[in-house]
């Protein structure tokens, strides 16, 4: 900050309480804290009258009071422009330094936790819990306190995985996130072919209620287009994150209309990357409590 | 009457017109607001039509509560008290008109745009740029009518009322345009012309200012008239009223960094904010010994008259919630209740308790006043209004307490492994019984709004009721 703001911002924050204390002062009576008056100051507005009572007391002192707390508290924060204040004190050395005793009191424990592998930590009770008090506040918005996941967002306890659900694959999900990218189709495959597609796809699944004959014509369409990411068999690629269509699990619904959704605007789903948010030691252990979800089941 | 030449009578036409408003918007308003309290209970009631969803609708309840139904207060008993305290007839007759025609104008897209979604995203300054510019011009006009009164007194000296009714409206003007500079896309949607932090900082130097002079400064105006005159008794001191209104006018304009703590703001702005909200504790008790101490030799009124009731407890929520402003502006205290329910209950306290309370009392002095009565058709139904708005305020701030006191500590406990112990749905769960109490107080408020608009009714159609309006001056 320049030396005209510091200067500005100080004449004028210290010019309101002097201002103030200029005023009671010329205000208070000159016999100081005389009892009450019956005095009018002699005007009138419709029938109004005013006494000329002596301010009180107690109000005064308190006046005085927080007036003298807030030059102190000048004195010794950060409010007058540039001056730092007799402290040093400031939001972010604040924060710092609660962050560091943080780290200083719990970061022994997640290390000693991040140096067991998943596995281990998956059948570790203190473990899990800690996982599932992180998981409650950083993911649960998404994937639900049961972690069941909702529209557009992965049950994960299902033990159905679109990158993978080995410890390290979990693991890495957490870290750097991953972005979903189905393209939209219909300048591709047109109308009709969006609406064949999709009863090709349901039949894969399983559901009795397709018409065979727009099935089968979206069999073709299916092999040119979708084969590549979902495979021929529609069992899906973990590398590519292109789901399994087969085993009627669905993140945006299985009715013909959701799936024609999917296929005609494309779905593009996010999963934040939590590595610098979290941590890796606590990334870690959320990784443990994911991975013991789906072994429960 | 008619034979006294107009500048010898005062204009009610106007005080008329915007006093039954201002019963007919705060039901509006207060209905709003319980139905949003209502939707925080009952998800459902969030409908699958957007225009009723509870993000639109909650500004459309601050704006009806704030502008329509305190503004048209504000209106109503700044046009009649600036008149009888001057002696003289409103500047121009033609321009107040266009003021009331203008606001119910403002009101009236506000309540059509703010559902539909039309929304320049600052709090209390939700309404687009068509609006402001209305919005400024009106207020120019009030401007220009409530000072050229001022201009045209017979007196020498101008009443305390008034000095707080001209603060409030040059300082609302200046607010208004600083605060509402933006760039227009079309006619629905700008962006603000400040960038980031700045932007923040000049929303809540309108904010807290809104709350500073509009809901403060214009309502001590209100207090300033109505009280002495309820009680019949002298204001309690002249030089109280000096210091309190130069201190407070002048500190309360530092307040608002106060809502930015802990934020992207400099250090310096925070600390100003915080030590001026603390200073600010005297300038605005003073209002309220100010109106108390005026009923000294008058305290057995307040067992026969429940208007002046009205007004009396009025002022006690208002220094209790300017007690409570100043130590949630502590940033260690504000650290806890920020972003909690804590902070709605407070703006209530002094929303419900202090401007919706002292503006009913007004009204129950003023409207019988503007049909040649003496009093309200029934002072009975007025006693129960009483009770009602107090209880409905009583519950609506403890609720709030009891939950923004709750979250803040459930938002901050840490286990043993610094993990937190509650997710925030945890939390949030914890709130229901809150907002169940806070959804029936704001209730019991506004049952206690429709016993007034029954009151109303039944007093101005009585057959000695006529409504003046060239009414001769008095001395």
């Amino acid at each position: 900050m320049t030396t005209f703001w510091t200067i500005w911002i100080t004449v004028i924050s210290l010019g309101s309480l002097f201002g103030c204390t200029w005023l009671l002062w010329v205000t208070r009576k000159s016999e100081p804290f005389q009892s009450e008056t019956s005095e009018t100051m002699g005007h009138e507005y419709d029938g109004i009258e005013e006494y000329d009572n002596p301010l009180p007391k107690w109000w005064l002192y308190m006046f005085m009071a927080t007036i003298v707390f807030g030059l102190v508290y000048y004195l010794l924060y950060p409010g007058l422009g540039g001056f730092k204040g007799l402290f040093g004190w400031t939001q972010e050395n604040q924060w710092e330094a609660e962050v560091q005793a943080a780290e200083a009191k719990y970061g022994p424990l997640y290390a000693e936790l991040a140096a067991q592998p998943i596995e281990a930590l998956a059948q570790d009770t203190r473990a899990i819990r800690m996982g599932q008090r992180l998981f409650a506040n950083n993911c649960a918005v998404c994937h639900g306190s049961a972690a069941r996941g909702s529209f557009g967002f992965p049950d994960l306890t299902d033990n159905d995985w679109l990158y993978g659900g080995t410890p390290d694959k979990i693991k890495e999900t957490l870290l750097i996130g991953r972005i979903a990218a189905m393209p939209a189709w219909e300048a591709v495959i047109g109308a009709e072919g969006i609406t064949q597609v999709a009863h090709y796809v349901r039949a894969m699944s399983g559901q009795q209620n397709v018409d065979k004959a727009l099935a089968d014509r979206g069999s073709s369409l299916y092999a040119a287009n979708c084969a590549v990411c979902h495979g021929g068999d529609g069992k899906g690629i973990q590398s590519l994150g292109a789901p399994n269509l087969t085993d009627g699990v669905w993140l945006y619904g299985g009715t013909q209309a959701m799936v024609e959704a999917s296929l005609r605007n494309g779905r593009n789903g996010v999963m934040p990357a939590f590595k610098d948010t979290l941590g890796e030691e606590r990334v870690h252990l959320v990784s443990a409590y994911v991975y013991s979800l789906s072994k429960d089941n | 009457m008619n034979t006294a030449s107009a500048n010898e009578t005062y204009n009610y036409k106007v005080v008329r017109q915007f006093a039954i408003m201002t019963v007919v918007w705060g039901i509006v308003g207060m209905a709003v607001g319980v139905l949003i309290a209502a939707q925080l209970v009952w998800p459902d009631l969030n409908t699958q039509y957007p225009w009723f969803h509870f993000g639109r609708l909650r500004p459309l309840h601050t704006n009806a509560v704030i502008f329509a139904f305190g503004g048209s207060a504000l209106f109503a008993t700044s046009y009649y008290a600036v008149q009888r305290t001057t002696q003289a007839r409103l500047f121009s007759d033609g321009l107040a008109a266009f003021t009331f025609w203008g606001w119910q104008l403002v009101i009236l897209l506000a309540a059509i745009t703010l559902p539909l979604g039309i929304t320049s995203a600052k709090e209390y300054a939700e309404l687009e740029w068509p609006i402001d510019i209305l919005i400024a011009v009106v207020w120019v006009s009030y401007a220009i009518v409530f000072f050229g009164t001022i201009m045209k007194r017979k007196m020498k000296h101008i009443y305390v009322a008034n000095w707080f009714f001209g603060a409030f409206i040059i300082t609302v003007a200046v607010l208004h345009i600083g605060n509402s500079l933006a760039v227009p896309v079309h006619f629905a949607k700008s962006y603000s012309i400040y960038p980031g932090a700045i932007d923040a900082m000049i929303q809540w130097w309108y904010g807290h200012n809104a709350v500073g002079f509009f809901l403060t400064a214009g309502f001590l105006g209100i207090m300033y008239y109505f009280v002495p005159k309820q009680a019949e008794r002298p204001v309690y001191s002249y030089r109280l009223s000096i210091v309190h209104f130069w201190a407070l006018i002048s500190i309360y304009i530092w307040a608002g960094p106060h809502h930015l703590h802990y934020s992207a703001l400099p250090n310096w702005a925070q600390s100003a904010g915080m030590v001026m909200s603390l200073v600010l504790l005297a300038p605005s008790w003073g209002g309220m010994i100010n109106g108390m101490m005026t009923l000294s030799g008058a305290w057995h009124k307040l067992r026969t008259d429940p208007v002046l009731r009205f007004l009396v407890v009025s002022l006690s929520f208002y220094g209790m919630s300017t007690f409570e402003g100043p130590m949630m502006s502590i940033k260690t205290v504000n650290a806890l209740s920020h972003n909690t329910d804590w902070t709605i209950g407070h703006v209530h306290s002094g929303a419900l308790g202090w401007v919706a309370m002292v503006s009913i009392g007004a009204l129950y002095h003023l409207i019988p006043r503007l049909y040649g009565l003496t009093a309200m058709y029934s002072s009975n139904l007025v006693n129960i209004h009483f009770w009602l708005s107090t209880i409905g305020t009583v519950l609506y701030i403890a609720s709030m307490w009891v939950n923004g006191i709750m979250q803040g500590l459930m938002w901050r406990a840490v286990n043993a492994d610094g993990t937190l112990t509650y997710s925030f749905v945890e939390a949030l769960n914890a709130s229901y019984p809150g907002y169940m109490v806070r959804a029936l107080g704001g209730f019991i408020f506004l049952a206690g709004m429709f016993l007034m608009a029954y009151n109303v009714y039944k007093t101005i159609t009585q057959k000695e009721a006529v409504a003046i309006d060239g009414v001769a001056q008095t001395a």
